[in-house]
């Protein structure tokens, strides 16, 4: 290079599992932007602290967890300073000093120095055999120990003392662990998830004496014994010291950096100092600080992001959730459990199969979980614990999981570990439980994006997320599957749905390329995901004035078809509620066999599809069909689908209303409409239900005294009935809370969210008092849908048949004869 | 040897999307990206043989419309972690004309 563009440069204290990510993340953001200099106490490359548990109990080598290797420090053109400590930061002259007083410059500056093991300041603490359980060498110690000496005592009875324990029992130690209080992991457990704990872990050797206050080590050249307040006294030949950690903040303190608990930050991950970035467990951020990677690893987010000078986004802080590492233990807690006044909980004991749960409601929405014996649905509600869902509505059968509520998970006793390496886990990719541990081990995975990416398990319809998180979980040990709390719209930004389309309407944007470049996108053109979305959202909120962008929607919303899989299409006509003529039938008869077109299929929706048809010879089959008077059935759109209705009063002996002819009327409103999602319909004229209504997007079921309007069921993937939301007494009525309710989830819904998703997370409460309560908000929601329909409600099949719309994309642009 | 066959005008596809050239060995897809560049591949997917030419074009890059692999419209590659090449075949646009050289070999599949 000639004239060589002086780089800022980034110096990152502390080679530990924040500060790397950080510095990963800021690769992928800006790779060019700094000359990153990193300096680390340890000899060695960025390992993964987690799994020190597992390298303690055999069943991992510290080769085996590896996350960067010296050789990643080169290829990224990083300078690692390894087994090199940094005593001083020098924020006048912007320099930081190693041990051996050498000054290195920096024009920013990260602190991830992590936490200390907290060393309980008892006589004999600095003898020969007592340690702390933090790294590599820690563990060295320990392992060595374990082949010279037989007893071993561990002070602390939480997560970090029970899996030392667990680790020196599977060397062959006889441990003790000494607990201050009468419960284990009081912090994540309950009393009875606590005893059953112990009960297990005794079962396999170890020893417990709690409650119990150590009061001094004993030995003279190496630690021989433990002493405790009342006296008694146990051999010991090694002690580890688990009671906590403390954040490790001395060298930013010394700096006039403004601690408390920790360093502390602002949303940005800045110090007091703006030049100074502080992420990982030395840090606070409004009032708290973490001892999980989950957090961690959103706080790196965020702060590379600032880094790179990308702006946006901020860190709100992390719900967490733990999980103990010790094999055959399967435990889980999230969340806050502490009992109180207006707090509900769903317990479930079954102490025959050792298992326990206890879920804790507030304000019909979960805010902790313990589960013991049976974790498998542990993401789950952590999930919705994260997400505030409002559970009332599947209440009384929560406490038994995601797989009774139909919602894709899987039972108990089918845990991940048991499963054997064939056993399929993503059905729509097919991909296996082997195949994914595979590829979680060799590539090093560690989220389930990562996952998604590499093995495309989980990436299609999404139900076996929570299987793929356990076998993340399972895998690694950690809990590293925490998502953050607010999901990205795709990888292509940070900002989530509703931000964009808060901002779509705050900032008044109209095009997907201003939505882009106003938050900042992190790729050119967008993806394949999150195109479509904006394409929507723009075109929801923009009735009228948006241009709908053909090259931004997936291929069947393009050419107004289903693709197949041979990549020929499927075309469907609308036949309004079901309905049809002889002539109508004639003609599909007639196209039928005009086109060749091999399949002629009733689909579930009451339509007739005809399968196989040439994309070169779709607008001739529509011509055909527009002039026997049919328009297209949107059997490809996300927007209104079908209405599917029985045929009610007027021939049914049990009729209430004219089923029918309400579905007609439904359907030829809201025809043409673009949703999140599809939405079907469907009418029953008594509650017999012939058309299934109660499964439907959106259900109505005829009663002598009027009409019940249902929502939010879903029969796919998943399956779920309805939702009740009023009852009304006229058909105009149904129609205006139909139209009102489908116009508020297209202005709230995210992209490719299915009605019930959408209420489960805003609510049905919430839905109702918009909808049905609140009169005048119903009106407003109707007139914004009957609005927008002005301009949807022509037929796409009329305008490229006969009207020359978009002709290029049916022919090929040219055919050539090669000699 | 490169023989160049004129195709079409460049407006006749549009921004971020595609077109097919028929051929005897199959239809070869034609894109166009949002800073008119153009590119030819089989319009055939490495993963099964989905048509490329239906998918979303981002950047210098198509997403088939089957099952979500991505391909790199100048090398054929599929962006990792997934597998897999699709022929590339020349193209260039000159004066708001569009030019195809065909690789034989490619146009066997
Ligand atoms: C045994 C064990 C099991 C765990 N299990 C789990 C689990 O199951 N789930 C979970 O989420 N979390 C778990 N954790 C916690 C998790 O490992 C930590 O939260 C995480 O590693 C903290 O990352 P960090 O970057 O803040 O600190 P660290 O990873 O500790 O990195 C800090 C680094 O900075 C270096 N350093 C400090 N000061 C200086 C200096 N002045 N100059 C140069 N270098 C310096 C240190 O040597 C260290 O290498 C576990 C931790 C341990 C020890
Ligand atoms: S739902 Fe009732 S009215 Fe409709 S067909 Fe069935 S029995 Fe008859
Ligand atoms: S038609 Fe539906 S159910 Fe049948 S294979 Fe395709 S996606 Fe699956
Ligand atoms: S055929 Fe292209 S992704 Fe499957």
């Amino acid at each position: 290079m000639l004239d060589k563009v002086i780089k800022q440069k980034l110096v990152v204290i502390g080679n530990g599992m924040a500060g790397i990510r950080t510095v990963e993340a800021l690769l992928e953001r800006a790779p060019d932007l700094y000359d990153i200099t990193v300096f680390g106490s340890e000899p060695y490359g960025n390992y993964n602290r987690i799994l020190l548990s597992p390298v303690l109990a055999g069943e991992k080598t510290v080769d085996d967890i590896m996350l960067n290797t010296v050789d990643w420090y080169e290829d990224n053109n990083i300078t690692l300073r390894k087994g090199e400590t940094i005593s001083m930061i020098d924020r006048r002259t912007c320099e930081v000093v190693t041990e051996a007083g050498e000054r290195v410059p920096y024009d920013r500056l990260l602190v991830a120095t992590g936490s200390n093991p907290i060393m309980l300041p008892l006589p004999g603490k600095e003898l020969p055999g007592v340690i702390g359980f933090r790294d590599i060498y820690d563990v060295d110690r320990m392992i060595k120990a374990s082949t010279d000496y037989r007893n071993a005592v561990v002070i602390g009875g939480g997560l970090l003392g029970l899996e030392a324990a667990n680790g020196l029992m599977k060397r062959g130690m006889n441990v003790t662990v000494v607990h201050l209080l009468d419960t284990l992991m009081e912090r994540q457990l309950d009393p009875v998830a606590g005893g059953l704990l112990r009960k297990s872990l005794e079962e396999r050797g170890m020893v417990f004496k709690m409650p119990a206050q150590t009061q001094a080590i004993l030995g003279e050249d190496r630690v021989t014994g433990v002493r405790f307040g009342d006296g008694t006294e146990l051999p010991a030949d090694l002690v580890v010291m688990a009671v906590g950690i403390r954040p490790n903040f001395e060298l930013a303190k010394k700096a006039g950096l403004y601690c408390e608990r920790g360093i502390v930050v602002s949303d940005t991950m800045q110090t007091y100092d703006g030049r100074i970035y502080a992420v990982g467990e030395c840090v606070q951020h409004r009032r708290q600080t973490y001892g999980l990677v989950a957090p961690l690893f959103d706080q790196a987010k965020v702060c590379a992001n600032h880094l790179a000078m990308k702006g946006f986004a901020t860190y709100d802080g992390s719900v967490t959730s733990t999980k103990l590492k010790v094999t055959g233990i399967d435990l889980f807690s999230a969340g806050d459990f502490a009992p109180g006044p207006d707090k509900e909980e769903i317990v479930l004991q079954d102490a025959n199969r050792g298992v326990y749960k206890r879920i804790i409601l507030k304000d019909k929405k979960i805010v902790g979980a313990v589960l013991y014996g049976d974790t498998i649905d542990g993401p789950w509600y952590f999930q919705h614990l994260r997400d505030g869902t409002d559970v009332s509505h599947m209440r009384e059968r929560l406490v038994f999981g995601a797989a009774n509520l139909g919602e894709g998970g899987v039972s108990g006793q089918n845990s991940v570990a048991a499963m054997s390496d064939e056993t399929e886990i993503c059905g729509c990719n097919g991909v296996c439980k082997g195949a994914i541990v595979k590829a979680i081990s060799e590539k090093k995975l560690f989220t389930l994006d990562d996952v998604r990416a590499h093995t495309k398990a989980s990436s299609s319809c999404g139900s076996c997320t929570g299987l793929v998180e356990q076998v993340l979980a399972f895998t690694l040990g950690g809990d590293y599957s925490a998502a953050p709390k607010v999901k990205p719209l795709c990888k292509c930004t940070d900002h989530s749905h509703d931000d964009v389309r808060r901002v779509i309407v705050e900032q008044q944007l109209k095009t997907i390329p201003a939505v882009m470049r106003f938050m900042e996108w992190k790729t050119l053109n967008g993806c394949h995901s999150c195109r479509p979305a904006l394409n929507y959202y723009l075109l929801a909120t923009w009735p009228g004035e948006y241009r709908d962008d053909q090259q931004s929607r997936f291929i069947n919303e393009r050419v107004h078809a289903n693709i197949q899989k041979d990549g020929t299409y499927s075309v469907v006509p609308r036949m309004w509620g079901g309905v049809t003529t002889p002539s109508e039938l004639r003609a599909i008869a007639d196209v039928a066999e005009k086109f060749n077109i091999p399949t002629v299929k009733v689909t579930g929706g009451q339509r007739i599809d005809l399968l196989g048809v040439k994309k070169e010879d779709l607008p001739a089959v529509w011509a055909d069909l527009n002039d026997a008077g049919m328009v297209s059935g949107h059997a490809y759109a996300k927007g209104l689908r079908t209405v599917k209705t029985c045929v009610g009063s007027e021939w049914c002996r049990f009729g209430t209303q004219d089923s029918t002819g309400l579905g007609v009327k439904l359907e030829k409103f809201m025809w043409g409409s673009w949703t999140p999602a599809k939405v079907k319909l469907g009418v029953s004229g008594c509650p017999r239900n012939c058309a299934e209504a109660t499964c439907k997007d959106v259900g109505v079921v005829c009663v002598d005294s009027g009409y019940e309007i249902h929502f939010a069921g879903a029969a796919g993937l998943h399956i779920k009935g309805t939702e009740f939301l009023t009852k009304v007494e006229t058909e105009d009525e149904t129609l205006e809370v139909i139209v009102a309710l489908t116009q508020l989830y297209r202005e709230e819904g995210w992209y490719l969210e299915r009605m019930y998703k959408w209420c489960d997370r805003v609510g049905l409460e919430q839905i109702r008092k918009r909808v049905v309560d609140d009169v005048a908000n119903r009106k407003a929601l109707f007139a914004r849908f009957a609005y927008s329909q002005q301009f949807a409600q022509t037929d796409p099949w009329a305008e490229r048949a006969s009207r020359g719309v978009d002709r290029n994309e049916f022919a090929p642009l040219a055919e050539l004869e090669l000699a | 040897m490169t023989s160049w066959i004129e195709i079409g005008a460049l407006d006749d596809i549009p921004r971020l999307g595609s077109r097919v050239v028929r051929t005897p060995g199959g239809n070869i897809a034609v894109f166009r990206t949002e800073s008119d560049e153009v590119f030819a591949l089989d319009d055939r997917c490495p993963h099964k043989g989905g048509p490329l030419s239906q998918g979303i074009v981002h950047n210098k890059r198509v997403t088939c419309p089957l099952h979500n692999f991505v391909i790199e419209l100048a090398s054929g590659q599929a962006v990792a972690p997934d597998e897999g090449c699709t022929h590339t075949h020349p193209a260039k646009v000159e004066n708001g004309i569009v030019w195809l050289s065909v690789r034989q070999a490619a146009a066997v599949s």
